[in-house]
């Protein structure tokens, strides 16, 4: 190899390490640096307040409801969108709504959902006149978390869906196999990694959604407040140590979503 | 009979008939959670920006601070988004060209800003880039320092949308130009970028609508300083708490909107590179 196609490899190898040092890999270093530069006791005795263990199960609390509904309903959707041949009514306005709840911003969804749920709203109005609170309390949160984390396994489904085709499942019909022994022998097996994938997206959003839970919760130390609320609490009331153990908690968890995903990939090249 | 016999064959799906009832209850079980937890909400949105009539909506639109805010969020996106057609076209570069020891890991590491919080990224950089930080500089509270949060989340965009190009490129050409002595550079720009523009192109859009809805990774290290480096995200959820909804709403629609476009055009570039590629 010429010593100048080498240089040059060097220089964009160099380059490209260099910027994701400078963005990604020293920040977060720096954070878990900060937190345990003084011993594990203070960083342990700050997440285990009672503020931070609620606001840790009530994030555990997000993720058990939202990843069950939404990968669930992604696996109808994304049959829907990808087998269901035909222009059924609507097919257009899903795929879109599906594209839209991923680029929208996270305030217009904590807007969007007190419009419909405050105690003014839509629906939240009837509520309310019975007792019941969906913004500022849990539900309205379950709600945002729903809203932001739901595209993830539709996207993952629907591509794999198409490639597959139905051959298979028309042929399983044609054999006399019930539309729910198609789906569970057929169409689940066959999808199986594209659903893993979708759902681990799917948690990693869901776990650390900021913005349009912080719209819906109402900010209610010990009540309200999930572990990324408890960041910004944290650090608003100049708690560093707080604020920088909980997002070490948080970056634990990205790190185990991202360690999960490289394995699915590898599974899925095999 | 003949007739009946014939709708019999040519009927495509034999099978689709008899599964109809489930699809059909299914169908209406996800109609009903989209539009409780998507549709109505974003409808509610519209309804709400509408309320004053189409004056109070120019007035919420036009205001100073909502204006500044919307245009230095459209332009620190811009420059945001430039950085990464360079940056992103470059890690996919050398992650797929390149072979060194630790790829895997540098490979992995692109999901990194997907998988982490967004508050977590933006204190990860103001403990980093910040007033108290170890870098010989502070950028908290800057226009740079939104940037900087921008190009974190935005990070994976173009890059995972170009790799999967990349490798699959045929290296043939490449090849052949070089051995008819083309510099690299040259091969560069006339046989390999031209092959990458709509990958590049699709991710560029994707990071852009990102970047303008952005607000957890913004929150803390832009200071939301109004007129400075208030983003449009920050403004809205200032009016949100105000109680100023239809203010907001009225925002919310022109964001909406702009997130629209970029989508469409993002499917636009992806189904012509399909094409092209075909």
């Amino acid at each position: 190899m010429p010593t100048s196609t080498r240089a040059s490899r060097l220089t964009l190898r160099f380059g490209a390490l260099g910027y994701l040092a400078a963005l990604l890999a020293i920040p977060v270093a720096m954070v878990f640096y900060r937190t345990f530069e003084h011993g594990i006791g203070p960083a342990w005795e700050a997440v285990t307040t009672p503020p931070a263990q609620h606001a840790f199960w009530l994030t555990c609390t997000m993720v058990a409801i939202a990843v069950p509904l939404n990968t669930i309903f992604g696996i109808g959707i994304g049959i829907g969108l990808a087998i269901v041949r035909g222009r059924w009514r609507g097919k257009t306005l899903v795929s879109a709504i599906i594209d839209l709840s991923l680029a929208v911003s996270p305030v217009v969804v904590g807007l969007a959902l007190i419009l419909v749920y405050g105690n003014k709203g839509w629906i939240g109005s009837t509520f309310a006149e019975h007792g019941v609170r969906i913004i500022f309390s849990t539900p309205g949160m379950v709600l945002a978390t729903i809203f932001v984390s739901l595209p993830f396994v539709v996207r993952e489904v629907v591509p794999v869906l198409r490639e597959i085709g139905v051959d298979q499942e028309e042929a399983a019909s044609t054999l006399g196999a019930s539309a729910a022994q198609t789906f569970w022998r057929i169409t689940l097996p066959a999808i199986r990694w594209g659903v893993a994938y979708g759902v681990i997206l799917t948690t990693a959003r869901a776990l650390g959604e900021f913005g349009a839970v912080a719209v819906v919760s109402g900010k209610i130390e010990g009540q309200t407040e999930t572990m990324t609320l408890f960041v910004e609490q944290r650090f608003q009331a100049f708690d560093l140590t707080g604020a920088y153990a909980a997002s070490v908690v948080l970056a634990l968890l990205a790190l185990v979503v991202i360690a999960t995903m490289t394995l699915l990939d590898r599974r899925k090249e095999q | 009979m003949s007739a009946q016999a014939d709708t019999v064959a040519l009927s495509p799906r034999p099978g689709r008939r008899l599964r109809l009832a489930s699809p059909a209850i299914g169908g209406a079980l996800a109609t009903a959670y989209l539009s409780l937890v998507v549709l109505l909400p974003l409808a509610a949105v519209v309804a709400e920006s509408t309320t004053g009539g189409p004056s109070a909506f120019w007035q919420s639109v036009t205001s100073a601070q909502a204006f500044a805010a919307m245009r230095f969020t459209v332009l620190v996106s811009l420059v945001v988004v430039v950085v990464n057609i360079v940056t992103g076209t470059l890690i996919a570069w050398v992650l797929v060209r390149d072979e060194f020891p630790g790829k895997r890991f540098v490979n992995a590491l692109i999901d990194l800003p997907f998988a982490l919080p967004t508050i977590v990224a933006g204190l990860v950089l103001l403990a980093l880039y910040g007033p108290n930080g170890p870098a010989p500089f502070d950028i908290g509270f800057t226009r740079i320092a939104v940037a900087l949060a921008l190009l974190f989340v935005t990070l994976p965009f173009v890059v995972r949308s170009v790799q999967p190009v990349l490798m699959e490129a045929d290296r043939e050409m490449e090849e052949a130009a070089l051995s008819l002595g083309a510099r690299s550079r040259t091969v560069f720009a006339r046989i390999v970028l031209p092959n990458l523009v709509p990958a590049i192109a699709a991710g560029a859009g994707l990071a852009f609508a990102r970047a303008l809805g952005e607000f957890g990774s913004v929150v803390l290290i832009s200071g939301n300083i109004p007129f400075k480096t208030e983003v449009a995200s920050v403004f809205l959820f200032g009016q949100v708490e105000s109680d100023n909804t239809a203010g907001a709403a009225a925002v919310s629609v022109v964001l909406l909107v702009l997130s629209f476009v970029l989508l469409l055009f993002v499917s636009w570039v992806s189904t012509r590179g399909l094409r092209r590629a075909h």
